[in-house]
């Protein structure tokens, strides 16, 4: 096989671009398998040490926090649950909410669509103390609901939902409705199949944007127990410092990459179903 | 009673366009009616007013006895054919056909018996589990109407099916329609702006323009008496001639040809019209004329050629030697000509 000099080019390029991806992320793991003292004396690692085992397992089961009793491992139960309750109910809520505007010909909906979408100039970290008031008021501080409810709006993917959707062909919901589908037929027997792809894309973006909430659990949670991971960083970073013991870095990258790994997961796992939707031209 | 009658049918859409204008039609049942006319006269309108696709503004529709204005669209058992298919791309054929049936409550036995048996028919039983993306366009539309037929409905509605396909293919499926419906005997509407569809199709053909039903009756009806003007330009191919003359004592004054009609009509502003091939070509005819251009097609050829200056074309077997430039002599026959009234278009 013979290679021209562009194609030679663009692939060294291609390659430093994933090396400048994953060479630090390589080092965090490397660096998370060495004792604390051979890191603390000669630095960042390339190669794999030996710490593995021990390095993980403390991270994951050592209780933390002024309470002593959280564990990173709850804190990802946590982070997990109030992840994916954001990205499944933000997916089902804005297809819903779309289905009606793009659907239901009522009068209002090309306004209420608008002040659906302008919502975006609100993120929740402009109304986080009307939102903290709400959720207190209604008992909801410390609880898997209050993490979840304020979050699951979203007016970007009501929109990508009503792009879509308007896509579809009229013939398509006539000849359903010819066929004896109702509006709620209509919507899991065609609306949802037929953005398979959209429905995946929106649960990624939603599930990473979820799990790394960190301003709303903050004020949320004043019990550790509903800690997440991405505040638990915190912890593991702040302790230690007084004293004479080693800095725990082992430990600390150790966090780092338990931490990336659920939403990586998540994309690893729905990009089959992604790309078959996107190979499979259904229209 | 009909099986569907249309009394007094009328759309009006939102912006104050109307459609469809005080329409009123009777179908029989098992009848196979076909709906023309020029594009945006208000036959699909007509049609999906029927399928409940489209709001009635005044009128009522009736099928098999009941009033059907009001009902929905899934309720009222009608099946219909789109121009596009209107296949569910994300089912295969299977499921495609036997979605209407589950949702009618149908067990998985009578529809697995009911599919294979309509996709045998119409010889798509082969491509039972395959997604519509991976069919041509010939099986697609084969899967549409085979999602017709399955349910079994009152009525078939055909939106254009036809107007997707090659020249060679919607020969093929036209014949087929007209076979399935023949063998099923449910009534059909079809809609088409093709003039040779419509005539080849229909029991009876409904000839509509501007929402206006212009005439209704068999193909030879309307073929050999078009009640207007709209329609005998409309229906046959080549197009009807049609020559603005002045008529006195039943003798029709075409620039310096006269045409003695044997009767003893008298209107001002006529316009006769013959066929191109009720033209009878002899050597001892009355009139004579100039061939400006000969369109060779075959059987058959087209002359055209002009009376004063009004165009007309004569078809003619090709067997007869003559070529552009040649003069030709020609009869009208008072038998094969229509008279119409130019002041309101109708028939004399």
């Amino acid at each position: 096989m013979k290679f021209k000099p562009l194609e030679i080019l663009t692939h060294i390029i291609l390659i430093l671009g994933v090396l400048l991806m994953v060479l630090p992320i390589w080092f965090s793991f490397a660096t998370s398998t060495h004792d604390n003292v051979s890191i603390m004396t000669e630095g960042m690692k390339f190669f794999l040490g030996e710490s593995f085992s021990q390095n993980y397992n403390e991270v994951l089961n050592e209780k933390g926090g002024w309470s002593e009793e959280v564990t990173a491992a709850r804190m990802f139960v946590n982070s997990f649950i109030m992840a994916l309750g954001i990205a499944t109910l933000k997916v089902v809520i804005s297809a819903m909410s779309a289905y009606a505007l793009v659907y239901f010909r009522f009068k209002l909906a090309v306004p209420i669509f608008w002040l659906i979408f302008i919502t975006l100039l609100v993120p929740l970290e402009v109304r986080i103390f009307p939102s903290y008031k709400i959720v207190s008021d209604l008992g909801l501080t410390n609880t898997y609901t209050g993490l979840i409810l304020p979050l699951v709006a979203s007016a970007t993917a009501t929109f990508f939902f009503r792009q879509f959707y308007k896509t579809i062909p009229d013939e398509l919901l006539e000849s359903a409705k010819l066929d004896g589908a109702n509006s709620w037929r209509f919507f899991i027997d065609f609306l949802l199949p037929l953005s398979k792809t959209m429905l995946a894309a929106m649960f990624i973006f939603m599930f990473v944007y979820g799990y790394s909430q960190y301003l709303w659990p903050l004020i949320m949670t004043t019990d550790e127990k509903y800690w997440t991971v991405v505040m638990g960083m915190k912890i593991i970073f702040t302790e230690n410092y007084e004293g004479v013991a080693l800095p725990r870095t082992g430990e600390r990258f150790a966090y780092i990459i338990l931490s990336m790994l659920p939403p990586v997961l998540v994309v690893v796992i729905l990009q089959r179903w992604f790309i078959k939707g996107l190979i499979q031209t259904e229209k | 009673m009909s099986f569907l009658e249309l009394q007094n049918i009328t759309k009006i859409y939102p912006n104050g366009t109307k459609a469809v204008n005080e329409t009123s039609l009777n179908i029989e049942n098992g009848e196979f009616v076909v709906f023309v006319g020029p594009s945006g006269c208000g036959k699909s309108t007509l049609l999906r007013m029927i399928a409940g696709l489209e709001d009635i503004t005044n009128g009522k529709i009736s099928l098999d006895g009941n009033i059907i204005n009001k009902i929905d669209p899934s309720e009222r058992d009608v099946a219909m054919v789109f121009q596009n298919y209107a296949l569910y791309p994300h089912m295969s054929v299977f499921n495609n056909m036997a979605y209407g049936l589950k949702n009618r409550g149908i067990s998985k036995e009578e529809i697995n018996i009911k599919v294979n048996d309509v996709a045998k028919l119409l010889e798509i039983d082969q491509l039972l589990t395959r997604k519509p993306s991976m069919l041509s366009g010939g099986q697609r539309q084969r899967v549409a109407m085979g999602r017709a037929i399955v349910r079994n409905p009152k009525i078939f509605l055909f939106d254009e099916p036809l107007s997707n396909l090659d020249a060679k293919l919607r020969n093929q499926m036209r014949l087929e329609i007209k076979r399935l419906q023949r063998q099923m005997g449910v009534t059909s509407i079809f809609v088409t702006h093709d003039q040779t569809e419509a005539m080849t199709l229909g029991d009876r053909i409904v000839v509509i323009n501007n929402g206006v039903v212009e005439q209704v009756g068999t193909p030879k009806e309307i073929y050999s008496k078009p009640n207007t003007k709209f329609v005998a330009e409309f229906i046959g191919s080549p197009q009807m001639n049609l020559f603005n003359c002045k008529i006195e004592n039943g003798i029709a004054y075409i620039a310096d040809m006269k045409i003695n009609l044997n009767n003893s009509t008298n209107i001002d502003d006529a316009s006769l019209g013959i066929r191109p091939d009720d033209i009878l070509i002899s050597d001892n005819g009355q009139h004579s004329c100039v061939a400006n251009l000969v369109e060779y097609l075959g059987s058959d050829m087209i002359i055209y050629s002009k009376i004063g200056d009004q165009e007309f074309s004569c078809k003619l077997s090709s067997k007869i030697n003559l070529n552009a430039g040649d003069t030709f002599k020609f009869d009208i026959s008072s038998t094969l000509v229509h008279l119409f009234d130019n002041s309101n278009g109708s028939r004399v």
